[in-house]
């Protein structure tokens, strides 16, 4: 597919988080203003059966912050994750997105409304490569229908760059126009390629997601999350199984990610790394939500000290 | 060169392929299909063994050939059901009928419904819907039917689907007997229309003597499936599939439109299907519900996981070898059911993925038995 080389690959231990991406072609557009509500939950209730999952949730993420989400095993985390981008209708309770009521919604058509995530347990698609899987990301903005795809019916008058450089191809290029099948492939192509850059794991972009060492598949679906430009990204415990120093490489790749202009949700077990990270957090146990406030609020609330005294504290 | 040889060795055939300059691929692709086209003229000892005509009893060639070449866009259609989307589709036959019911319903004079066109609009007793116009009718139909099957049923995972689409084939075959007002019933339609072309010697171009013109003709209509196919895979469509054949719920939450894909899937498998019908049901110039039993919907299936579901020249090959090996070895006919049960049985042990398995599948099931041989030791 590429010429792209494997020789400069790291080994598993040591990885090194360089951001060399141009950011400019991974950046997005965000159309309201920073510090607007963009995510709320409104009295949230979700049970399974006899479990009370979330328990009257209430709270909201405003645009341009990260915030945290943090809670013992079992608080209801991860439900909240699932309620928000439409796995788990909630049994009661509102949850909006940019002012439009998204309970009950498709998944997929919320995350095209501006919603991804990643997963607590890692889910790439196995069989892909590192590429492809950040590819099908991309093809979530992309547009071409299975009738372009076959009869490459929809043309694109290209500009000059987009232009073959041959003679012949050039010509018809210039009179056909270029499919936007073919386009979008190439952008696709382009896009995925910088924001494996941009999460540090370009240089095995053309392996088998299975075969990718652990801390490359935890980057790997941040970057497939991103390539779907959601205006809120959810990362469920993104630096679970990470040791001290790489977790704060994370760290700052959630800022950077921040930077681009995206939301970010981020689930995290370790009290002091989140509290280095986010704008503000919301704490929960037991399904209900039992603080919320800035990072420093949220480490002298009484309530969340409790909750995590005799916690232990396995940050994983 | 010796660079080069030394490069490639160790490389597996699709490999080896796929490293390949693009000017050597096309020469090769080119040598293939002209090889493909001369087949029915093969007449140079010891190639001419795999002729099919050799003894009296044998069938003729040419014909043999159409079979094949029919029974391959079957399994190009069917590839993208169960090999790309992971559908388990068993009641292609279903559609394959619809083919070629469609082209005799409109297209003979035979058909009751061309005769009470005929009576309602005071036509000809020799006027027919035009060949022409039968094939997007055809496809038509084999779409709707797709789409109208897939729509409810898609929802349902794995089992369910495989038992529906089961039903959905009988239930075409035992409509077309029993409505004898429309379709005359088990006694079936005769005077299917075939293409149009210069007739000669006062026989339509394309007659039941000259089978190369018509394996000729399916074989072009195969060239250009397998083309608008390798399309399909090597796009957002084809990615889509295999994310959904992954981890449905993971692709969902990536924006991916599981059920659209799959109804487009189901669609396309539909369409290919009746157009397989069509052509068969046109050479044949005749068509009863007899010819479309339900084990030739397993047979399809067999095609194409036997060659290796996911890759179309696995299906391709499938089709072939059980198309070919069967009419090759007619003289062996008491044994042919058990022939081909010993051969399911033995790729489905000795190799699971199918004989040209496409790499990601094959990997796929390693991974499976890997997962059973860890529960087989936890237990
Ligand atoms: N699909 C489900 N069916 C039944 N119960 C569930 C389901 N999903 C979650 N639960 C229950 O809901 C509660 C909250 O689970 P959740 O996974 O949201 O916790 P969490 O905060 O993410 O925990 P962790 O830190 O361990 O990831 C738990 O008691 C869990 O057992
Ligand atoms: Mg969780």
């Amino acid at each position: 597919m590429s010429e792209q080389t494997h020789a400069e690959s790291s080994t598993d231990t040591d990885v090194v988080l360089e951001d060399t991406s141009n950011h400019d072609q991974i950046a997005i557009e965000t159309s309201g203003e920073v510090g607007e509500v963009l995510l709320e939950l409104d009295h949230v209730t979700l049970r399974f059966g006899g479990v009370v999952a979330l328990n009257d949730v209430n709270f909201q993420i405003r645009r341009g912050e990260i915030l945290g989400l943090i809670g013992p095993n079992g608080a209801g985390k991860t439900t909240a994750f699932n309620a928000m981008t439409g796995v788990y209708t909630p049994t009661e309770g509102a949850i909006r997105f940019k002012g439009k009521e998204i309970a009950g919604i498709k998944p997929h058509t919320i995350n095209h409304l501006g919603i991804a995530r990643t997963f607590q347990n890692i889910r790439l698609f196995p069989e892909m490569s590192a590429m492809e899987n950040v590819m099908v990301g991309c093809d979530a903005r992309h547009k071409t229908s299975v009738v372009g795809v076959l009869f490459r019916t929809y043309r694109v008058r290209p500009s000059e760059e987009e232009l073959p450089e041959s003679g012949i191809r050039r010509s018809l290029a210039k009179v056909f126009g270029i499919s936007r099948h073919t386009l979008e492939e190439r952008a696709g192509r382009r896009r995925s390629m910088e924001l494996l850059r941009f999460v540090g794991i370009a240089d095995r972009a053309h392996e088998l997601a299975r075969n990718l060492p652990y801390g490359y598949q935890r980057r790997l679906e941040i970057a497939r999350a991103l390539a779907t430009e959601p205006e809120l990204i959810c990362l469920d415990e993104p630096a679970a199984g990470f040791n001290p120093a790489e977790k704060e490489d994370l760290m700052g790749l959630i800022r950077r990610i921040r930077d681009l202009g995206h939301t970010v949700l981020v689930i995290e077990h370790d009290m002091k790394l989140v509290l280095g990270v986010t704008d503000r957090i919301v704490v929960l146990e037991f399904g209900q939500k039992i603080a919320e406030g800035s990072p420093e609020e949220v480490a002298r609330n009484p309530k969340v000290i409790a909750a995590y005294l005799g916690e232990p504290d396995d940050a994983a | 060169m010796s660079q080069i040889t030394d490069a490639y060795r160790g490389l597996k055939l699709g490999e080896r392929w796929d490293h390949a300059p693009k000017p050597v691929r096309w020469f090769v692709m080119l040598l293939v299909v002209a090889f493909a086209f001369y087949l029915p003229y093969l007449n140079i000892l010891p190639f001419a063994y795999i002729r099919t005509d050799l003894t009296s009893s044998g069938s003729d060639w040419a014909s043999v050939l159409f079979l094949i070449v029919v029974y391959m866009i079957v399994a190009v259609g069917l590839n993208v059901v169960i090999g790309l989307a992971g559908l388990l589709d068993l009641g292609y036959v279903g559609f394959y009928a619809l083919g070629a019911y469609s082209i005799a319903l409109f297209g003979s004079t035979n058909s009751p419904v061309v005769e009470a066109m005929q009576s309602k609009f005071g036509l000809s007793e020799e006027w027919a819907v035009p060949f022409v116009v039968c094939i997007p009718i055809a496809i038509t139909m084999s779409l709707i039917a797709g789409v109208f099957l897939g729509a409810p049923t898609l929802r349902l995972r794995g089992d369910y689907l495989a038992i529906v689409t089961l039903g959905f084939g009988e239930i075409i075959r035992i409509t077309a007997r029993n409505l004898d007002g429309v379709t005359n019933g088990a006694a079936g339609i005769t005077q299917v229309p075939v293409p149009p072309g210069p007739e000669s010697d006062g026989r339509a171009f394309f007659n039941t003597i000259d089978a190369e013109r018509w394996y000729w003709l399916a074989l072009a209509i195969l060239i250009l499936i397998i083309f608008l196919a390798r399309r399909l895979e090597n796009s957002r469509v084809g990615r889509a599939w295999l994310a959904i054949r992954e981890d449905e719920d993971a692709a969902s939450v990536m924006g991916v439109a599981g059920f659209k894909f799959k109804l487009w899937a189901f669609a396309i498998g539909a369409t290919l299907g009746g157009l397989a019908g069509l052509l068969f049901g046109s050479k044949q110039q005749y068509v009863e519900p007899n010819a479309f039993m339900v084990q030739l919907s397993f047979l399809f299936v067999a095609m194409v996981v036997i060659g290796g579901s996911g890759n179309i020249y696995g299906a391709l090959t499938g089709a072939f070898l059980l198309t070919y090996l069967p009419e090759r070895f007619r003289d062996l006919v008491d044994w042919r059911p058990f022939a081909f049960g010993v051969a399911l049985v033995l790729v489905m042990i000795l190799r699971p993925q199918g004989l040209v398995p496409s790499r990601r599948r094959a990997r796929e099931f390693d991974d499976r038995r890997e997962e059973a041989k860890e529960a087989a030791a936890d237990v």
